[in-house]
């Protein structure tokens, strides 16, 4: 009779493994990746890998500026990923960061537009008020059909982003000035009306100070709050969400008007903090890689800053060598994805052990 | 030489984690007979069968077909080798039809030809005496036509060696005896049959031959000619059945639920609670006995406030006594209820898919009821905290600490968090649904006892069971529900097993109701 | 008339481009993976295509046009199909999330298409352009006999090879899927991958050939892209990307089946340049006007999650790795 061999190699869910296995697995996972994207870096520039690294850190941290572009831009990152904590705790797959985002940055653009004349401190709450709503209501649709329906929310919230992409276009040729350019321009630049001040003599102080709080706050509200509990509740079991008397829908909505609204946030943060222009590049594809930071970081907001330190970091660094070498920012995409390849695979093996079986030859025999 | 058996199992081992499923089991089919396959749940009769049929691979043993030694790695080679499994889930796909369904994953050409399909079905169905609409799509399938369509999938697949997993579970005596007729013209034809059951009159009446399983070991087999239920349950639970579970008289019960009318449709709109009428009084234990799925699990979660009922059914509480006014449970969800004042413990049966969270730790699953309490948006761990570590020691819960995720315990430790838990609440009312299933003796009359002391402080105890002599010895009465009717109540102190099996296979009425029709 | 012309035209070109992509993506999704990295398989199947060809016309002697076709078509399927590769071994082997992973694909592909596409228009000369126009050509060449017969003719038979074969592709993936035994098992895949293994059906093998073919496809859209829609150059956008999202958006609303995705896409087509010829338009309302297919699409998700018909539902186990031995 004919059969067929014995498997090779046998698979088991890991149960539990203690944490500082699995952080070794992925700092190992993360140096490797970081290995592979020096030989990248070589391959395109015959630049000696070790001196890499020394060119990417001048990138992120060479001058006083450069630091706090890169603080400025990872806490951009960060806001958008403690948004999409509670959505993902939730086990709600939220795709549409990247139109959150822009929404609530066309809200405070439109505020910075409207109204010039008030002082920037009333700008700057009206401003934060519109922005939340704004991303709060891109959260809601989706969430309200997924509540009612089970209406794919994965699909849902992305094709949501290219309506606030095309929202976003539309907003941009009704305001752009000077006419014909196709963009909005500095909004206020000589009155800087609605702009952040400076902290502490620091351009952007403030944006650390918000991000931060945030983040803070969102730690605190997943893990000590009663909607937080009922979030990690609903996220495990529908099931048991309503033996204990949660009501599903409810936590659904709230939690995504909530996850919309510190997106539309990281809007606000974008425009009156950062670049004080709207464009569909105020998100520019942060929306999804913050998914990742997110998704990474375990729902962890503080992990969060880690991973959203290393992704800007590198994107920093590489920009810095392509535009050494003439090549274009772009670069930058290919070593985060690289670098997210390896850190996503080295989950299997946190989650998962691998025995390989020796044959049993005398059984056979 | 003729092979007399045609599956072989020696010495098979294999553990989940810490859990020995199947201990050194061994077990021999013949050719043309049907075996029986007899086991509390719990004793690794599926995990056997599902070694066989390629679902899992043993940690160590030998399987033998026709004489061969062979390695089943998938299920794959096990159809290959002859040998097909009806699991308990049916593994159909819901979009595709009857014919699609039978025609997965076999070789052939690339064009699936749906005459030649329906042709071989209707041959199968002829020989055996089945009725399959080929053309037909699994999503508008009844349970019985989808356990059909399993069958002849197998069979279609050249199966010689079958093996049926629970198959009477799920269907109505008409229906189950339609099946005996097609398992008695399969073994006419010369196939074998492995039958896994846990009702001993079914054994009696289709099989040749009975293997019994305990706790994951071989007991032994007999042919069915020379055995009787009394032999045969005294292999499968291993000694005499005598509980001794201590059963105090009821003291002062008043009535604490009143069920009136209730009645339950599933989303398909099939009937699974008719008309039932039953009070449930404090101070006492009515044990709710049934086949598996006649409606035990709708009406505890029509109590509970988690099942949507018909319009007329009708559940009163009665805070103080039945003179007061009662409040209606009907129409209310877990929260309403408790925020009328309700105190409803529940312990369900799906204890890590509903009672608790199974990623979360000791101490956030004793909130899991009483978050929402004290003032503010945080939640007060401190209680629950307490109430964890009191658990743990009151009821010996084994485990590395309270901040260890439940998943992690074994079975019974997980039902004495859950049910530790409800008891803590001082309760009013206790539902519970299998409460011991899968627990070890101790845990079992950890179990009893708990559950007995709620009787005493007048809370009202309603135990779904499916061992007849613990409902017997524990509860007070019994209420027999057979297909979603309430075939009567026993008191438990007179009633015998007989009586109440009779009745979980036969509402009184019943037949009068069908002479009308 | 002749607008309306010109409109299905554009239309056609257009819908193509999504057409190859949605194809590769149903085929994908329909073995219950839902891969988001359709944008960056386009990406890369777009450059790989480009860059074979400029190879070619700069190195050999004498380029000839059909060659120079083979070449970049088969890199552009393979470099695909190689993304693909890198999305099955991390979600399939190693059971990643499937979501993170296809925008993490995403996010390198577009990162490594433009990388080199913005190299390679440096190399071209360092002002201009990259440009490939032999094989472009050679890609947008019809049968000027046929093309010209009229009305008819103009809509009918001048296009590109690749809008027809985008066609063939589509009905022979509607044929296989179900009429023949592979797609049958496919789909059981897709639905049931529990049901799928225990009726002997190889679930991974099934998995990472559809995902890998299906990427090979989506990646023939960015080749087209690139050939014909923007006449064999390279622009260093986000173009490719927005495209891609709009083919994972004409999955859903052709309810994942391929004969459905052809006429769906090129209605996409439709809707996404009617701005061109409906009159009194301002640049601003050009743009709300482009929203159209997202905004569709939205209502068919609805629509066909409120219908609950079995039908018109996405794959059951999409989005889900399988492991046999979970309990």
């Amino acid at each position: 009779m004919k059969t067929s061999h014995e498997p090779l190699a046998h698979i088991a869910k890991r149960d539990g493994m203690a944490w500082w296995k699995g952080w070794l697995i992925r700092i190992a996972a993360a140096l490797l990746a970081l290995g592979v994207s020096a030989l990248f870096i070589y391959s395109l520039t015959k630049m000696n890998p070790v001196k890499v690294y020394g060119a990417m850190w001048n990138g992120a941290f060479g001058t006083t500026k450069r630091t706090w572009v890169t603080l400025r831009d990872t806490m951009m990152l960060l806001c958008i990923g403690v948004g999409l904590a509670p959505a993902f705790k939730m086990r709600f797959w939220n795709i549409g960061a990247e139109g959150q985002v822009l929404v609530g940055g066309c809200a405070t653009a439109a505020v910075m537009i409207y109204c010039p004349g008030l002082p920037t401190w009333v700008i700057l709450l009206i401003g934060i008020v519109v922005s939340l709503i704004a991303g709060a209501v891109w959260g809601i649709i989706p969430a309200m059909f997924k509540a009612r329906w089970n209406t794919n929310e994965t699909l849902f919230t992305l094709m949501m982003n290219y309506i606030a992409i095309q929202l976003t276009c539309f907003l941009v040729a009704k305001w752009e000035n000077p006419y014909g350019s196709n963009t909005v321009g500095i909004i206020n630049q000589s009155t800087k009306a609605g702009w952040f001040p400076a902290l502490f003599g620091q351009q952007y102080g403030w944006n650390i100070v918000l991000v931060l709080a945030v983040t803070v706050a969102m730690y605190l509200y997943l893990k000590y709050s009663k909607h937080g509990y009922e979030i990690a509740v609903v996220g495990q079991s529908e099931n048991t969400a309503r033996y204990a008397g949660i009501s599903v829908k409810r936590v659904i909505v709230r939690t995504m008007a909530l996850s919309g609204a510190v997106c539309g946030l990281a809007g606000f943060v974008a425009v009156a903090g950062a670049s004080h222009t709207i464009s569909t590049s105020t998100a520019g594809g942060r929306g999804f890689t913050a998914i990742i930071v997110a998704w990474m970081a375990k729902f962890n907001t503080f992990v969060m800053i880690l991973i959203a330190l290393l992704l800007v970091f590198l994107e920093k660094g590489a920009t810095q060598i392509a535009s050494q070498f003439n090549l274009n920012d772009y670069a930058s995409n290919v070593v985060t994805g690289i670098i997210l390849f390896f850190l996503l695979g080295s989950e299997f093996f946190i989650n998962y052990t691998v025995h390989f079986r020796r044959r049993e030859k005398e059984a056979k025999a | 030489m003729a092979e007399e058996y045609a599956v072989k199992m020696v010495d098979i081992t294999k553990t989940f984690g810490t859990v020995t499923a199947n201990d050194r089991v061994c077990l021999e089919l013949k050719k043309g007979e049907i075996l029986s396959l007899l086991g509390e749940n719990g004793s690794g009769k599926t995990t056997l069968m599902n070694m066989l049929s390629g679902i899992y691979f043993p940690d160590s043993g030998h399987i033998f077909v026709d004489g061969q030694e062979v390695t089943i790695a998938s299920p794959h080679d096990a159809y290959t080798l002859g040998i097909g499994m009806v699991h308990q889930h049916f593994k159909l796909v819901d979009v595709l039809t009857a014919a699609e369904n039978i025609e997965l994953g076999l070789p052939g050409k690339l064009v699936v030809d749906r005459k030649a399909i329906a042709r071989r079905i209707r041959e199968i169905c002829d020989r055996y005496g089945f009725v399959v609409e080929p053309e037909k799509k699994v999503y508008d399938m009844s349970v019985s036509e989808k356990q059909t369509l399993e069958i002849v999938k197998t069979l279609c697949r050249g199966a010689n060696v079958l093996i049926l997993d629970e198959p009477t579970a799920v269907l109505t005596p008409q229906e189950t005896e339609r099946l005996f007729a097609v398992m008695r013209n399969m073994k006419a034809d010369g196939k074998s049959i492995i039958i896994i059951t846990h009702k001993l009159h079914e054994v009696l009446e289709i099989s040749d031959r009975v293997a019994v399983l305990r706790k994951g070991a071989y007991v032994g087999d007999m042919t069915t000619a020379g055995a009787d239920t009394q032999t045969l349950s005294d292999m499968m639970v291993g000694r005499a059945v005598n509980l001794n579970i201590e059963r105090a008289a009821p003291e002062n019960p008043v009535r604490r639920l009143e069920l009136r009318h209730l009645t339950v449709k599933d989303a398909d709109g099939v009937l699974r609670l008719d008309d039932i009428n039953l009070d449930v009084n404090g101070g006492e234990i009515l044990g709710v006995a049934g086949i598996s799925g006649c409606g035990q699990k709708e009406l505890l979660e029509a109590i509970a406030g988690l099942q949507d009922t018909e319009e007329g059914s009708s559940v009163r509480y009665y805070p103080q006594s039945p003179e007061g006014p009662g409040e209606e449970l009907i129409g209310q969800n877990p929260r309403t209820i408790a925020d009328m004042g309700v105190r409803l413990a529940f312990v369900p049966e799906n204890r890590l898919g509903m009672g608790l969270v199974g990623s979360m730790d000791l101490a956030d699953n004793m909130m899991l009821k009483s978050y929402r309490e004290g003032r503010g948006a945080f939640t007060d761990r401190k209680p629950p905290h307490r109430l964890a570590e009191s658990v743990v020691e009151e009821l010996e819960v084994v485990t590395p600490s309270i901040s260890t995720p439940v998943r992690r315990l074994s079975g019974g430790n997980v039902q004495k968090v859950l049910v530790g838990r409800e008891i803590a609440a001082n309760p009013t009312v206790l539902l519970s649904a299998y409460a011991v299933r899968g627990l070890d003796i101790n845990t079992s009359y950890t179990i009893y006892r708990l559950l007995n002391e709620q009787k005493k402080a007048g809370v009202a105890v309603l135990y779904v069971g499916e061992d007849l002599d613990v409902l017997l010895e524990l509860c007070d009465k019994i209420a027999v529900l057979c297909g979603g009717r309430l075939s009567g109540i026993l008191d438990a102190r007179t009633a015998t097993k007989e009586q109440v099996g009779f009745m979980m296979t036969n509402v009184a009425g019943a037949e009068r109701e069908e002479d009308k029709a | 008339m002749t607008s309306l012309i010109s409109l299905l035209n554009n239309a056609v070109i257009f819908g193509t481009v999504i057409l190859y992509g949605a194809i590769g993506e149903i085929i994908t999704e329909k073995s219950g993976n839902l891969n988001l990295g359709v944008p960056g398989i386009m990406y890369l199947g777009g450059i790989a295509g480009l860059a074979t060809a400029f190879y070619y016309e700069m190195l050999a002697a004498n380029p000839i046009g059909v060659v120079s076709l083979l070449l970049s078509f088969v890199a552009a399927f393979l470099a695909a199909a190689l993304g693909g590769l890198i999305y099955s071994f991390l979600t399939i082997t190693l059971r990643a999330n499937q979501n993170v992973t296809g925008l993490t694909l995403t996010i390198f592909g577009a990162g490594l298409a433009n990388l080199y596409g913005g190299s390679l228009n440096k190399l071209a000369g360092g002002v201009g352009q990259i440009s490939v126009s032999l094989t472009s050509r050679t890609y947008r060449a019809y049968f000027s006999g046929l093309a010209n017969l009229g009305v008819p003719g103009k809509l009918l038979f001048s296009y590109g090879f690749m809008a027809y074969l985008a066609i063939v592709i589509a009905l022979i993936a509607s044929w296989v899927l179900n009429r023949t035994r592979v797609g049958l098992n496919l789909r059981a895949v897709g639905e049931d991958p529990a049901t799928a293994d225990a009726a002997g059906i190889h679930v991974t093998k099934y998995k990472y050939l559809a995902t890998c073919l299906g990427a090979g496809i989506s990646g023939l859209g960015g080749l087209y892209y690139c050939m014909d829609y923007i006449k064999g150059t390279w622009t260093t956008d986000s173009t490719i990307e927005a495209l891609g999202w709009l083919a994972v958006a004409l999955v859903i609303f052709a309810t994942w089946k391929p004969a459905r995705a052809i006429w769906s896409a090129y209605l996409f087509g439709v809707l996404y340049w009617a701005y061109n010829y409906i009159s009194g338009l301002t640049r601003a309302s050009i743009e709300l006007f482009k929203m159209l297919p997202y905004v569709v699409t939205i209502v068919v998700l609805i629509v066909v999650s409120m219908r609950h018909s079995k039908e018109s539902q996405p794959p059951e186990s999409l989005g889900q790795s399988y492991f046999r031995e979970e309990r």
